[in-house]
Parts: structure tokens; C-alpha cells; sequence
């Protein structure tokens, strides 16, 4: 089977340093890849770099065999769903207005807010609220059907559930685990939690100074016998341990 | 005040067209820089700059400026009057709008930038959808502050002869008219209040995004904007010509006796007060203002850069022989300089002429008007009589004359058709010398002035004997029975229907 999203000896310099380092990364479709490692280690950088936000010194993107540097980049982002930390929905516009926006920029005035909000188990009267009256939980549900709505196939997010609370970020990360699963969904995640990138990822990735420093399963990525990836994995399962024992 | 509503009308026109510029070049602008930072600091530094220059030195500064363009490039730049202004508002106006518009497009939260270019927005749709509705209240606040500003700033244009509620200030400064200043201040400071109210409200409609409040605010606006494009009424039909004055009681009378004469023979008027004394020739000669009246000995000395002093009728002869414009004739009456004590004092000293001065200067303060002590007249005076005196203060004219009663000068230079010199007691030294030349008021029109209007104005050469022009001067000046200017003119000439009904002595 080809690869649905294939990067190829990506490599991207900040000032003389190498922020990617020749990364080298296939994705099936369906997949649900997390991107791990520490703070920077490239894995935003490498996320950026599909949209086309980050653009690349070296190296090829391609989505179903499409080089990303082929079509127009704004019709390129509007095919790809893109969820970010700080959300950033619209002030100035309801949810509704907010989940429709990329339709509308494609020239479409298709209405899927009702739909999309039950997708996100949001009651649909949030449809004419405004985002500042809702909770940050509700607000990444609506950023995540803002991603949906103009039906991509691949979905990059970026820290998506970093700014919530524990209990509303696990949540969040199982309907979205369900939503990726319902909707035949590819997603790269980036995120510095890695017991939320081993609890929800069908892959783990974990990027090092630039390079990939370990790709597997979580139950590959968990018995690694290399000393720094054993070290971040050892983290959370260190604090399960703790927990258990109170 | 008949004059009001039309002062208040073209004021409010000239802010909002200056306004409206400074909208439409600053977005642009603010938009461009928000985007380059290397092009940000020369943008706000530049408009911060011109903020730094008084505005009445702005509006000065375009009136030369345009007169050069207008030769440079032989077209017909108007230099006077609304382009010079409006040109000087819309720059001062540009500050607020471009600064307050580059904060709030940068303003802009990161992550909801960061959301619109990964949703896929381009350039343009992300600023039309996205930064301007956000950043609008900011935006808006810029040019709430630009209005009110121009709107104040906007009372100088009359010093490049436009009108604006400035004439009432000036004019009522210059003839100490204080409700007419008043008047002036109050109708300028709630132009600026209603209009600040109106953005205020489509300010609040946008942020709180009540389409009733800002599409209120909008009508408001426009209703006043075509409010100050209804036509008032004028005299006759014809044709319309433009009557100069400079800053002082007699020249505003002498405006208003040419303008009812022009009215008399079918000729549309307006004024342009308050001209400095260079600015007024100038504007004749480019044919912005087409009749004015100035004095021999000023045109000799300033225009035509002369130190010497030939009798009257030979600087006349050859003024009308030099000056390119028009010269009808002079009115039959002189405004001089002359230097002048109060009575009591000059016989206590002793002083009758200016070399008794000179020998009493030493301990004598001179009061002068504005002009005096720069001028080619003064520097013959002094040096022709060895006048030093112990202090030397200038004065606007009313307050000169207020100081030789009150002390605070001993001598000043007061002008000969003055009503003030009777009025005040004062004495006017005698020229034994003759350092002073003379100043005949003369009617001056632009070159290429109409016959029929030059004839309309034929019967006031010789007319006004310097008798009379003092009591007209003294009846606008006096404190008590106070006259306007067009009253005075009224009492001077008073029925030009039936030919030269001014009393010839």
C-alpha cells in the first residue's frame, strides 16, 4: 500500500540551526500519528510544513501522491483540517458563522453547523453564541468542527487539547479518537503529553533535535530500549505507578 | 449672526473632505505598514513629524508652496482658499487614523491570525473578514480623534482665506468683539462634540455589533455632510468675484464697502479675511483674490523692496508702473505708521517730533504692532534718527493701543487713519526727516479684473477723506456703541445705488 501522506528528506534551518534534519515520514491513510518530543525538537515544524504555513529549505510533501507545492496554497489548506492550541475561532462571528467559514471561502453556502455541532456532541442552540460565552472545552469542540466542515481527509493538530483542563482534555482526546475513527480521518497530533500520544495514537513518533528518533505502536514505542525515549516514556508510567500505590 | 450658518457649513465641509482623505490614504497606508516593518518607522515617523508643526505654520507653509507648483508646472493651481487647507488638514488628520489603524491590525490575536491562514484564507479575505472588523473599534477611536482635531485645526484655515468658523475668531479678536469670538469657539467646539457623538455611536454599533446603532451614526454623518453642501442663498446672479482683507478693522470695512458696491452691480461676492500682509498682494497677483485695498508704502517697501522715500505722487506713479496687477486709484485717505504718545506725557518730556524722541528714547519703551520692527520702515526710522530705546515689546494691534494707555509702552506705532489717536488722546510725532514714507490707501484689482467691476469700484477713488475712514475705524474699535465692520461700511458708504454718494470733502 502507497502511502497517503508521504515526506520525504524534509529539512528546514531557523538561523544556521537545523529545526528538521532530513525526516523521512510515511502515513497510511486512516492513521492516527502522534508527533512527541521535546520542546524544540521540530514536531510543529514538521506539522507546518504540510500546510505549507512553514515552508521547507529541502525535502518533498506529498498527500495522494500530490506534491503540496502544486496547487495553490490556499486551496491546498482549504482540503486539510487544521486544529490549533489557542483555537482561534473568530470573535466576531457566532459558532455558526465560525464552523461555516471554509465553505464559505470555497463559494459554497452549504449550512453544516447543526450537524457538525452534533458531530462534536455540542447542543445545537450553540449555533448563534458567540465563542466568548462558551467554555474552552466547547470552543476547541467548535475549532474541531470548523476543521471538519469543509470535509478534509487529513487532519493536523497542533497541541489541540493543550490548553484544557485534565478531565475535559481526556474527553476531548476519546471523541476525537471516535471522530477520526466514524469519519475514515488521517491525523497527525502534535503534542508534548506522552501518555496522551500512547493512550490515542495508532503511532507514535518521537522527534529528537531535528530527526526522528523513534516511529512505532505505543507498545513499541513502551518497550524501547533507547535511553532518551525510555526516559520520556518512563514519566508518565513512573507517575501511573505513584498513583496506583496511594 | 446671518454669517454663521455658512461660516459653520463650509468648516464642517472642509473637515469632512479633510478627513475622508486622511481615511483613505491612511488605511491603505496603515495596511501596508502593519504588513513591512521596514516600512512602519519612515510611515509613523514621517506622520508624526508633520504633526510636530503647528498647524498654523502648516497651513502657512502650503500657500507658497503652491504658488511655486502653480508656476512650475503653468497650471492653474488655486493657492488660496480650500486646496492649501485642505491639503494641511488631511495631513494633520493622517497621524491618528494611520497610528491607531497599524495597533489594531497588529492588535489582531496571534492564534486567530494563525487559525485564518490555516483555514486557508487569503491575504485579502483575512483582512477584509478578519483583521478590519476586529481591529474596526481601534480603528474607529483614530478617526474619532482625527475628526476633533480637524474640526479644531480647521478654525486657522480662514488664515489662508478660507472660510471657517475661524472668521469669527480672527475678526472678532481683531475688532474685540468677544461674543464674536465666542460664538466662533462655541459653534467650532459643538461641531466637534456632535460629530465625536455620531462616531462614538457607530464605534459602540460595531463593537457591540448593533447594526441599529452604527447605521444611526452613519446617517447622522452623512445628513451633516450634505447639510454643508445645501447652498445658502446669495445676492444676484453674475458672475463672482473675491473681496481680500487683512487683519484689522479698517480692512475689514473697506471688504465689505467694495463688496456692496460689487453686489450693487450684479457680482456674486466672497471674502477671503484676514490675509498677512504679503500672502494678500501675492494672491492678487496670482488672481485668487481679484480686489483688495493695501497702502503705497507698504507695497513699496515689502513688494517692491525699496529704502528710499520719493514724495506721494511719484511712489504712486511708479508703483502703478511696476506692480503687475491693477491699480484703481487711492481712496483719498492714508494709513501711516506713525509713532504716537499719550498727550500728557509727550509734553512732560518735552516731545514733539522724532528727533526730540530720539533724544529721550533711551529711557522710553517702544510698543509695536506685529509687523513694524521686521520692516524696512524701521530700520530707516532708527537709523535716520539714532532711535534706541530702553525696551521694545510687539503687540497685536488692539492690545497696542491698550498698552500706551496702561503704561506698559510710551511710544507706539500707531496708524494715522487709527480712530484710536483722537479717541485716546494721543499724539502723533512729527517726520521732520521724512524716514516714513507714505501710505496711501490704494484699491488694487488682479490683472485682467473685469471693466464693469472696475468701474462699479471707480467712484471710491478720492471718496473717503481720513476723517471719515477714523470715525468708521473708531465706531468698530470703541468699546462702547460697538459697530460690526458691516455697519461701518454701511455708515461710510451708505447708498451706492445712486452713484458716489460718498461725501466728498
Amino acid at each position: 500500500m502507497s502511502a497517503f501522506l508521504d515526506i520525504d528528506g524534509l529539512t528546514k534551518r531557523h538561523a544556521g540551526r537545523a529545526a528538521l534534519d532530513g525526516v523521512s515520514l510515511a502515513v497510511a491513510q486512516g492513521q492516527l500519528v502522534a508527533l512527541v518530543g521535546p520542546s524544540g525538537s521540530g514536531k510543529t515544524t514538521l506539522l507546518k510544513s504540510i500546510n505549507r504555513l512553514v515552508e521547507p529549505d529541502e525535502g518533498t510533501i506529498r498527500i495522494g501522491g500530490a506534491d503540496v507545492r502544486e496547487a495553490p496554497v490556499a486551496e491546498l489548506r482549504h482540503g486539510i483540517g487544521y486544529v490549533i492550541q489557542s483555537i482561534g475561532l473568530f470573535p466576531h462571528m457566532n459558532v455558526a458563522e465560525n464552523i461555516n467559514i471554509v465553505p464559505r471561502l470555497i463559494g459554497s453556502d452549504e449550512d453544516r453547523a447543526a450537524e457538525l455541532l452534533d458531530l462534536v456532541a455540542l447542543p445545537a442552540e450553540v449555533a448563534g453564541r458567540y465563542p466568548r460565552a462558551l467554555s474552552g472545552g466547547q470552543q476547541q469542540r467548535v475549532g474541531v468542527a470548523r476543521a471538519l466542515a469543509a470535509r478534509p481527509r487529513l487532519m493536523l493538530m497542533d497541541e489541540p487539547f493543550g490548553a484544557l483542563d485534565p478531565v475535559t482534555r481526556d474527553a476531548l482526546g476519546r471523541a476525537y479518537r471516535e471522530l477520526h475513527e466514524r469519519l475514515g480521518l488521517t491525523t497527525l497530533m502534535v503534542t508534548h503529553d506522552v501518555a496522551e500520544a500512547l493512550l490515542l495514537a495508532d503511532r507514535v513518533v518521537m522527534l529528537i533535535g531535528g530527526r526522528i528518533r523513534a516511529d512505532g505502536t505505543p507498545a513499541e514505542l513502551a518497550a524501547s530500549t533507547d535511553a532518551e525515549v525510555k526516559a520520556m516514556i518512563d514519566v508518565p508510567r513512573r507517575q501511573a505507578e505513584r498513583l496506583a500505590a496511594l | 449672526m446671518n454669517e454663521l450658518i455658512p461660516l459653520a457649513q463650509s468648516h464642517l465641509l472642509l473637515s469632512g473632505c479633510a478627513v475622508a482623505i486622511g481615511v483613505l490614504a491612511g488605511l491603505p497606508l496603515a495596511i501596508a505598514s502593519a504588513r513591512s516593518a521596514r516600512l512602519r518607522a519612515p510611515v509613523l515617523g514621517l506622520a508624526g513629524l508633520v504633526q510636530t508643526v503647528p498647524a498654523l505654520a502648516l497651513l502657512a507653509l502650503f500657500y507658497p508652496a503652491l504658488l511655486i507648483l502653480g508656476r512650475a508646472t503653468g497650471l492653474a493651481i488655486p493657492a488660496l482658499g480650500f486646496l492649501p487647507a485642505l491639503i494641511a488638514l488631511s495631513l494633520y488628520a493622517l497621524l491618528p487614523i494611520l497610528r491607531n489603524a497599524v495597533a489594531a491590525l497588529e492588535g489582531v490575536d496571534a492564534g486567530v491570525i494563525e487559525a485564518a491562514d490555516g483555514l486557508g484564507m487569503t491575504a485579502r479575505q483575512r483582512l477584509i473578514l478578519v483583521e478590519l472588523p476586529l481591529g474596526a473599534p481601534v480603528i474607529l477611536a483614530g478617526i474619532r480623534t482625527a475628526s476633533v482635531w480637524t474640526i479644531g485645526a480647521a478654525t486657522l484655515a480662514t488664515t489662508v482665506g478660507q472660510p471657517s468658523l475661524g472668521n469669527l475668531i480672527f475678526s472678532g479678536l481683531q475688532t474685540e468683539n468677544w461674543a464674536r469670538v465666542l460664538t466662533g469657539c462655541a459653534a467650532a467646539a459643538a461641531l466637534a462634540l456632535a460629530v465625536d457623538g455620531l462616531l462614538g455611536l457607530i464605534e459602540r454599533g460595531l463593537a457591540l455589533r448593533s447594526r441599529r446603532r452604527w447605521i444611526a451614526g452613519l446617517a447622522g454623518i452623512a445628513v451633516a455632510l450634505a447639510a454643508s453642501l445645501v447652498p445658502m442663498p446669495r445676492a444676484g446672479g453674475g458672475e463672482t468675484l473675491v473681496i481680500g482683507a487683512k487683519n484689522f478693522s479698517e480692512q475689514y470695512i473697506l471688504a465689505s464697502v467694495i463688496e456692496r458696491r460689487l453686489q450693487a452691480a450684479g457680482y456674486r461676492t466672497e471674502r477671503r479675511d484676514n490675509l498677512g500682509s504679503t500672502v494678500a498682494y501675492q494672491a492678487l497677483a496670482a488672481g485668487d483674490i481679484d480686489v483688495y485695498v493695501d497702502y503705497s508704502g507698504t507695497l513699496w517697501a515689502n513688494i517692491l523692496q525699496r529704502t528710499d522715500v520719493p514724495p506721494p505722487e511719484r511712489m504712486r506713479a511708479e508703483l502703478e508702473r511696476r506692480l503687475p496687477v491693477r491699480v484703481i486709484g487711492p481712496l483719498g485717505f492714508e494709513n501711516a505708521y506713525a509713532l504716537a504718545m499719550r498727550r500728557g506725557r509727550a509734553q512732560a518730556l518735552g516731545i514733539a517730533t522724532l528727533d526730540d524722541l530720539a533724544r529721550a528714547a533711551p529711557r522710553l519703551t517702544l510698543g509695536a504692532d506685529l509687523e513694524f520692527l521686521s520692516r524696512p520702515e524701521w530700520r530707516a526710522v532708527r537709523s535716520r534718527y539714532r532711535l534706541d530705546f530702553a525696551g521694545q515689546r510687539s503687540f497685536s494691534p488692539t492690545f497696542m493701543y491698550r498698552a500706551v494707555t496702561d503704561g506698559s509702552a510710551d511710544v507706539i506705532t500707531a496708524f494715522s487713519s487709527d480712530g484710536r489717536i483722537a479717541a485716546l488722546d494721543l499724539v502723533v510725532l512729527a517726520d521732520p526727516r521724512r524716514a516714513l514714507p507714505s501710505y496711501d490707501a490704494l484699491l488694487l484689482a488682479a490683472p485682467g479684473t473685469d471693466r464693469r467691476a472696475i468701474e462699479a469700484l471707480a467712484p471710491l477713488v478720492g471718496a473717503i477723506p481720513v476723517e471719515r475712514m477714523r470715525q468708521a475705524n473708531l465706531m468698530v474699535d470703541r468699546d462702547a456703541d460697538k459697530r460690526t465692520p458691516e455697519e461701518a461700511a454701511r455708515w461710510l458708504d451708505p447708498d451706492q445705488s445712486r452713484g458716489p454718494a460718498v461725501q466728498r470733502h
